[in-house]
């Protein structure tokens, strides 16, 4: 490969960003200083090709240091990984979260999505652009769904650069408890608040040092529920922000001793293996070494375990049809990039539970017969982010994690990808073309993931709720887990509830409880407009339609979706043609431009709801026909899910809501 | 002459395309099984010498079984697939893909469009005067060839033909998202400061005149291309010991542009700066 390189050459500072996660370059082939040596032979070929899934890591890099990803910084990292500057530029301009032009180094992300504008985040945004400002050192900018919905409106300020506290980042911050008190974004009482009994902070920083390269010169902030004020001291200092609520406080029945997923949130020190392994961790994996890889898939496949995804395919047989695959090696994805508008629960999972995750992860790859798994993490989950690293690396440290794992003599590691902004790299194959260093564009399949995934290997791909399943699974057994549910849906659900509640958060119930059981229990506020099931790929549905059991066969029978999870209840103040057209910015911003009927479909769907987003009966029928044209030929003929579902929730709100009526 | 490879012998798939019985070699697509049985399925992304990368979704058919369509171009028939090609369901499909197509870019210079627009009763102006568009101005950075992308599809076999499947130059990529995804090169600069060697096969390979010669775009603008008046005459490349095969395209009498035949077994359709782009010589009169 004969790369063409420009005449910029990288700032100091981008050299040693990229230099800290590769290392330095071995020769002037990799942008090192010209020696004697590099005249008489080569370095390159196939070796530093394979190094093409460091390049997304190394936008990060580059991203968390200075901020914004310049050519010369650019050029220099795809010398140093032998990728053509023009498809690592693609790349690069694929993301939200990067931009290849000079900016601020604070960028602050305001959420606009669903939940938080119907919380007020366009007051929001407002006070915020007047106080900040353009030259005022801080970008705002309108972002989709942060997974905060339980404390709407939310914002999310990332400062590159090492700053003056250079490790005293929110990423360390908001494992600590206290400051609650002085916590005065927060103006409610929140359950595990105040009281946490963790302090994660000293163990987190154990878990980094040692590591150099690994460090992440950045600062996080989380501001949820954000008020002008707050958000504004947020983005100016992020290192001094209050501290975020602890997990618990998103999960209103926390310490309740029923729950399964949920029973360790507000109970165990997420910080602490040896408080997991006190409260019953790693008993499942024991078990699963007992039963052996066949026996594992047997369990999760008696136990009727469906993906938590969105999709609702057996986990069991997806385990099977990778481990049966006679190409190797065996590729385990945890696919954490959770960016459906409404949905939060994963991200309460691994900030909450994360050794649940790295033991359900093991388990997983032991079953398949992996010795590698990814985990890509969302790019705007700092804390969860913070948290799985901190796991990971403690699990590693004993034992859990490496060459013999337990003594059994099978090994298996987790690398953590971090995503960086597009929803589409939460569809499995997209995903993996994002791991992999490419744009994340889904592929056409067949093949399947199962058959061909990641770097082309036999690779299955798991929700992080899906996962957290399997250790019930296996410490109960198959038949007394598939006994909780329903027939065809078994288990418990996680459900992200947020809107017009008064206690928004993540709730675990077994499959088959209705929908009005569900809000009654989150404490539904009155005039019921709506609810959104399913998120912005999901659909509406009435409030008389509240004894809907919430299952996948119940909803499929109802002509709706439980998508991953997302219930999102809203009151009539709400204007619904306005969340339409919030839903169509979404799908058109998020579209990754690869099939026609996405595309430019989601583009016309947004135009045509913005034309009628004051209109009602006959001046409102021939765009919503020609909704029902395009969105048609979306869901018929687009590539991936994101096309094919993106007409779903306008198409719900025009048939069960009487939209434009 | 040449030897064509036949390649081994390969197993005949039977299964039902549009009700009739049809045989495949195992390994065609569905789009192979259709042009076989002569019909005619509208395509614009495949490429004769490139892999499909189904991406524009006007080749879409419905395959029973199958929740969404299929795209014929890349979707490998099956033994027993029950094909059917044009029904209600993948003609609306193909209808509004055009429609989509014809209403944000430019497709005035794609062969066969305007045919297939009046076949499925296509009708772009519906989304009414204020649908956006790609809106591009022409990029004419270098005297060989001109980069139109206000014509241009996102069918990314210009990429493809630069990067790994032939050329190996990786000068452009799909660059932004969505609606604004553009084909660019790095840094989005002009193609003088980029890795492209001028090789012209980006151009072999456009579907919608996107990307043409600077000759054609320059008689295109004074309203002087005429194809009716051209005459096309395939010779052999007098640079080089490889012997490519050039169809030198000629109006009054000056070359105006060069293409490759595909169906040629070394090079399918692929040439050089030389070939492509090296005739001034012939018709120097000085």
């Amino acid at each position: 490969m004969d790369l063409h390189f420009g005449d910029s050459k990288p700032t100091d500072e981008e050299r040693a960003a990229v230099d800290a996660l590769l290392g330095p370059p071995e020769s002037s082939w990799e942008g090192a200083d010209r020696s004697a040596a590099d005249l008489r032979w080569a370095r390159g070929g196939r070796e530093a090709r394979d190094r093409r899934d460091l390049l997304l890591p190394g936008l990060h890099a580059l991203n968390d240091r200075v901020g914004w990803i310049s050519e010369g910084a650019l050029d220099y990292l795809c010398r140093r990984l032998t990728v053509p500057p023009a498809e690592a530029y693609g790349v690069a301009t694929f993301y939200a979260m990067f931009s290849v032009r000079p900016r601020p180094a604070t960028v602050l992300h305001v959420c606009t999505d669903l939940a938080c504008t119907a919380a007020g985040a366009a007051a929001l945004c407002a006070g915020v652009e007047a106080r900040l400002g353009p030259g005022g050192g801080v970008q705002v900018e309108r972002s989709p769904c942060l997974g905060l919905c339980e404390r709407a409106p939310a914002a999310l300020v990332i400062r590159a650069g090492v700053g003056p506290a250079r490790w005293a980042s929110a990423d360390e911050a908001v494992g600590a408890d206290g400051a609650d008190g002085a916590d005065g974004v927060s103006g409610r009482t929140v359950l595990g608040a105040g009281g946490g009994p963790f302090r994660s902070d000293g163990a987190g920083r154990d878990g980094d040092t040692g590591r150099p390269g690994r460090d992440i010169p950045r600062a996080t902030a989380v501001c949820a529920p954000a008020a002008v004020d707050a958000t504004v001291s947020a983005a100016t200092a992020p290192e001094n922000a209050p501290a975020e609520p602890p997990p618990a406080a998103a999960v209103p029945q926390a310490g309740d001793p029923a729950l399964m997923l949920l029973h360790r949130i507000g109970t165990t020190d997420p910080a602490s293996l040896d408080d997991y392994r006190a409260n019953g961790g790693y008993t499942a994996l024991r078990r699963a070494f007992a039963l052996g890889p066949a026996g594992v898939i047997r369990e999760v496949t008696d136990s009727g375990l469906l993906g938590r995804g969105g999709a609702a395919f057996p986990t069991g047989r997806k385990w099977q049809a990778t481990a049966s695959q006679p190409d190797h090696p065996h590729y385990l994805v945890c696919n954490a990039d959770e960016s459906e508008p409404g949905t939060f629960k994963d991200r309460v999972l691994m900030e909450g539970d994360p050794y649940a995750l790295v033991e359900a992860m093991t388990i997983a790859a032991y079953a398949t017969g992996a010795h590698r798994g990814h985990l890509y993490l969302r790019g705007e989950y700092p804390r969860a982010l913070h948290r799985m690293e901190h796991a990971i690396g403690r699990a590693r440290a004993r034992g859990l994690l490496g060459d013999d794992i337990l003594g059994q003599g099978y090994s298996f590691d987790i690398e953590i990808r971090r995503g960086a902004g597009a929803y589409i790299c939460g569809e499995e194959t997209a995903l993996f073309n994002s791991i992999e260093g490419r744009r994340g564009e889904p592929r056409s399949k067949p093949p399947f993931p199962v058959e061909k995934g990641l770097f082309g290997k036999p690779t299955v791909e798991n929700n992080v709720e899906t996962l957290v399943n399997v250790l019930p699974i296996l410490t109960m057994g198959a038949p007394a887990y598939a006994a909780i549910g329903t027939e065809r849906s078994t288990g418990p659900k996680l459900f992200c509830v947020s809107g017009s509640v008064t206690r928004p958060g993540v709730y675990e119930l077994p499959f088959g409880a209705t929908l009005g059981e569900l809000l009654t229990l989150a404490g539904v506020r009155d005039n019921l407009r709506a609810v959104l099931l399913g998120g912005a790929a999901g659909g509406f549905v009435r409030p008389d339609e509240l004894d809907l059991p919430l299952t996948f066969e119940g909803t499929r029978e109802a002509g709706t979706t439980l998508g991953s999870g997302v219930v999102m209840a809203f009151d009539d103040t709400v204007p619904l043609p306005r969340l339409l057209l919030r839903i169509a910015e979404f799908f058109r911003d998020e579209s990754c431009g690869q099939c026609v009927p996405c595309r430019v479909g989601t583009v016309r769907q947004e135009e045509a709801l913005r034309r009628i987003v004051d209109r009602t009966g006959a001046d409102a029928a021939g765009d919503v026909a020609l909704l029902r044209e395009v969105g048609r030929a979306m869901r018929d003929a687009s590539i991936c899910g994101l096309g094919q579902t993106a007409w779903n929730a306008v198409e719900s709100a025009i048939d069960r809501l009487g939209a434009y009526e | 002459m040449t030897v064509t490879p036949l390649g081994i012998p390969r197993r005949l798939l039977e299964f039902t395309l549009d009700g009739e019985p049809v045989r495949a070699p195992e390994g065609s697509t569905i789009l192979d099984a259709c042009r076989a049985a002569g019909k005619d399925v509208p395509t614009l992304c495949e490429g004769d010498t490139l892999t499909p990368k189904n991406a524009c979704r006007v080749c879409v058919v419905e395959v029973e079984g199958s929740r969404t369509l299929v795209p014929a171009c890349s979707r490998r028939a099956e033994p027993g697939m029950q094909v059917r090609t044009g029904t209600e369901r993948a003609r609306h499909s193909r209808k509004v893909v055009l429609e989509l197509l014809a209403s944000s870019v430019d497709l005035s210079t794609t062969p066969r469009v305007a045919e297939w627009l009046k076949e499925y009763e296509a009708k772009p102006d519906r989304f009414g005067p204020d649908a956006a568009r790609v809106n591009e101005e022409p990029k004419v950075d270098n005297d060989l060839y001109v980069r139109d992308y206000d014509k241009c599809i996102l069918c990314y076999k210009c990429v493809d033909a630069c990067g790994d499947q032939w050329q190996n130059t990786f000068a452009i990529s799909v660059a932004g998202r969505g609606f604004d995804a553009r084909i660019a090169v790095e840094h989005d600069a002009p193609l003088t400061d980029s890795a492209c060697v001028y090789c012209g096969n980006c151009i072999e390979v456009c579907p919608t005149g996107a990307l043409s010669f600077k000759s054609e775009f320059d008689m295109r603008a004074a309203g002087t291309w005429d194809e009716s008046r051209q005459t096309r005459t395939t010779t052999v490349c007098a640079y080089c010991g490889v012997g490519c095969n050039l169809t030198l395209h000629v109006q009054d009498n000056e070359i105006v542009k060069v293409t490759s035949p595909h169906d040629n077994p070394v090079t399918h359709g692929n040439l050089c700066i030389k070939g492509r782009f090296g005739y001034q010589h012939v018709q120097n009169r000085d």
